[in-house]
């Protein structure tokens, strides 16, 4: 294979048929459909999650402009109940999982030094199948009154506890929308992750191996097989709840000796590793950017390893934190507090490892690393208060507030979006082969991060106030009226920052000053190719020696793997 | 130092040691990995549902109960069983390119995978309108049809699956460099009738207690 060449300067022949010339329309949709290459998939992947993040991000936005006055009129309550289900929904299956695969995708192959995944067709399949689940969840607004005129979105909340999803408490359709639509984005996020983990041990170029990998290939490795664990737990309750609703079966029926309880069991033993393998991608960037941007090699790459792959089995035994309002044995609860304060230790050791990497570096202040500084200071405040609601008395005061609504939004917009942002003002030149512009970027980083912080830092004290999530409405002089007035301005805050990020996309790709191979200097494969790279990535595979196969190219008197 | 020459070109080989050893560089097979990946996550699957029947058992408010309606499946799980051997003899027939006796051992597999399915279908019909056990009837009536019959559509793939090989053979020939592709699909079939070894404890002699 390694001696394959393939010449850079050949062009395919123009096609004969009118139509299908190169930028014509039919030409752009054809190739985009066609295509079974990561690049061009994990682009996709990325830019429809940006779009369902930008349609989940306005629903946020009415739910905040209901909740910013006492008694507010602008949503009816039943409109409320379906704008936070949706939120939710989307945020989690349609934003967060396209967003990391499109990373894995684009970046898994080019980092070990391959031509494409391991198989492409699948690849092709899981990005297809995710993208009509999220048009079949939101073709219910159309479809799910059905006959019966009832309730048209699902209604009931993001992980759908039972008997709510019965059919006496769900008529018409909507429950059935979301989960067939759930069940059909499994499929698809199964097969990336199948891919992505065969790609990861099966086509690594020569030398590089499991010891030298970069770290962002880690991640999605542990990451990859959380998904392949956390997601069929979630398939097998859709199956259960389809057979109660239309076969008649008793699952989650109480009344015929079912159990409520064993829904929200399974759901979780899904919902809580998929928070971490939301996050782990989040950990991945961050540990590409903080060394190249601290001009270090990282620091324990060793135990960061360790903690990544400690942090994917402990997080498969914490689910039952999120039931102990539910009313567990004593020895139920010890565990799962126990479980939850031990994940921390290993998240704690790579925060660790981050600023012993930036430790007495040279630290460029460009935009990716701006924003992972951004990362490290928020993911550690969500973390803390993780830590805080571990503790069962505690979780038992502040279940179901608006504590917990800031502490996982801290999580996924603080953690994971900042990442995603950083991700993407790194690789943007990559992909693109132009610099994405930094004024606009500061613009950005600065709005968003105040917006950020004023609407979910005053969350935290509403929930300590006693306010609970899902409430459509409130009654003044209960103390919350300032919080939420604050939270509300916080989002009218962030969507100008939004703007300048989407303005700065569209406007540096067309007159974006030109990028090169390797604008950033840094050390992994991805940045020996051109900018963007060619379908086939390398003209010839490489082969590596060290952690950083570029640094040992770029300085031949001092390669790192002398030292290794 | 610039990085100009580091174009698509000529990004061969990073590293210029001459004193490097070659050394035989191996990876795990693609198919391999992915049918492994496969089977851990459909074994999770399996786990959630296992779990439900367990969880479950004796806690049906009315009957049927298990141990008034269900009987060992004595024959299915017998050919089920067997087939496992019958696909690792195809394996070796494949081995020694002897198409003729692949053929055979191959569709001898088929055929006690199809009788399984037949076999499957009788009991559940006894069970339907023999016994008024359905998938409403209570809770473990729910179970026991999603746990049997979960299995049972892996053994209809299965079947799927093994039928396209056989008759890509018949009208074909061996196809030499394809053996990891059968290997594959028999790493599949011995999965089901693994799984086939958990649900038959489950369900036909931990749960004929209740």
């Amino acid at each position: 294979m390694s001696d394959t060449i393939i010449d850079p300067n050949f062009k395919a022949p123009e096609p004969e048929r009118v139509g299908e010339e190169r930028g014509s329309l039919t030409r752009i949709v054809q190739e985009l459909v066609f295509t079974v290459d990561h690049k061009k998939l994990g682009l996709m992947y990325i830019g429809s999650g940006l779009m369902f993040f930008v349609v989940a991000g306005l629903m946020a936005t009415m739910m905040r402009l209901q909740l910013a006055f006492p008694n507010g009129k602008v949503l009816d309550p039943d409109v409320f109940n379906r704008l936070f289900t949706m939120h939710g929904t989307t945020m989690v299956f349609l934003v967060g999982m396209p967003i990391i695969f499109g990373f894995a995708n684009y970046l898994t192959p080019l980092m070990i030094g391959a031509r494409d995944m391991a198989f492409p067709r699948l690849n092709a399949f899981g990005f297809w199948v995710f993208f009509f689940s999220g048009f079949l969840l939101y073709f219910s607004y159309l479809a799910a009154p059905g006959l019966y005129a009832a309730g048209s979105a699902p209604d009931v909340g993001w992980f759908a506890y039972s008997p709510l999803t019965a059919k006496a408490f769900s008529r018409g359709h909507s429950t059935d929308y979301w989960t067939l639509s759930l069940l059909m984005g499994g499929i698809g996020s199964v097969a990336t992750a199948i891919n992505i983990i065969v790609t990861t041990l099966c086509l690594r170029c020569k030398g590089m191996t499991l010891g030298r990998m970069p770290l962002f290939v880690w991640v999605f490795l542990v990451a990859a097989f959380l998904v392949i664990i956390a997601i069929p737990p979630l398939s097998a309750c859709q199956i259960m709840l389809i057979f109660d609703r239309y076969l008649g079966a008793k699952f989650f029926d109480t009344q015929a000796g079912g159990s409520a309880v064993l829904w929200q069991h399974f759901f979780w033993i899904f919902g809580h590793p998929e928070v971490y393998i939301l996050i782990l991608p989040g950990f991945a960037i961050a540990n590409e950017i903080v060394p190249v941007f601290s001009r270090k090699p990282m620091f324990g790459y060793p135990i960061m390893v360790a903690a990544t792959v400690m942090i994917g089995f402990i997080s498969l035994t914490v689910w039952a934190h999120h039931m102990f309002t539910v009313g567990m044995t004593s020895i139920g609860n010890t565990f799962f507090v126990v479980s939850t304060m031990i994940i921390a230790v290993p998240t704690g050791i790579k925060i660790f490892n981050w600023l012993g990497t930036m430790y007495g570096g040279k630290i460029r202040f460009d935009l990716p690393m701006l924003f992972c500084i951004g990362f490290l200071f928020q993911f550690l405040i969500a973390g803390l208060t993780g830590v805080m609601l571990s503790v069962a008395p505690f979780d038992w005061q502040l279940s179901d507030s608006y504590f917990v609504v800031a502490h996982f939004h801290y999580v996924l917009i603080g953690g994971l979006l900042y990442m995603v942002f950083s991700g993407i003002y790194y690789w943007y030149p990559k992909a693109f082969g132009r610099m994405l512009n930094v004024k606009l970027g500061h613009w950005h980083f600065w709005l968003f991060t105040i917006g950020f912080h004023l609407t979910f830092g005053p969350q935290h004290i509403a929930g300590f106030m006693g306010m609970p999530r899902r409430v459509f409405t409130y009654e003044e002089g209960r103390g919350w009226d300032l919080w939420n007035l604050l939270s509300t301005i916080g989002v009218l805050i962030q969507i100008p920052g939004i703007l300048f990020f989407v303005i700065n996309l569209i406007y540096s790709y067309i007159k974006g000053k030109k990028a090169g191979d390797d604008p950033w200097d840094a050390w992994t494969l991805e940045w020996s190719t051109t900018s963007p790279p060619p379908e086939y990535n390398f003209a010839k595979l490489p082969e590596v020696k060290s952690r950083r196969p570029l640094w040992d190219l770029k300085h031949p008197e001092d390669p790192d793997w002398k030292f290794e | 130092m610039s990085t100009e020459h580091l174009h698509a070109g000529e990004s061969a080989s990073l590293i210029n040691d001459p004193n490097a050893t070659e050394t035989p560089w191996r990876l795990p097979s693609q198919r391999k990995a992915g049918i492994a990946c496969l089977i851990v996550t459909e074994s999770t699957l399996f786990t959630i549902f296992v779990v439900a029947y367990l969880f479950y058992m004796g806690r049906s408010l009315n009957p049927p109960y298990p141990a008034q309606v269900l009987e060992f499946p004595w024959l299915g799980s017998i050919a089920l069983f067997s087939s496992s051997a019958t696909i690792m003899l195809a394996e070796i027939m494949l081995r020694k390119v002897n198409r003729f006796g692949f053929l055979i051992w191959w569709g001898l597999t088929i055929a006690l995978g199809a009788y399984f399915i037949y076999f499957t279908a009788t009991e559940w019909m006894h069970l339907i309108y023999g016994k008024n056990l359905t998938i409403g009837s209570n809770v473990f009536g729910s179970t026991f049809y999603a746990l049997v019959g979960l299995h049972l559509s892996h053994v209809f793939i299965g079947l799927l699956l093994l039928s396209t090989v056989w008759l890509l053979t018949f009208f074909g020939k061996i196809p030499k460099d394809h053996h990891e592709h059968i290997e594959v699909v028999s790493w599949y079939w011995h999965f089901v009738d693994a799984i086939w070894l958990v649900v038959v404890t489950v369900v036909y002699i931990i749960s004929v207690n209740y």
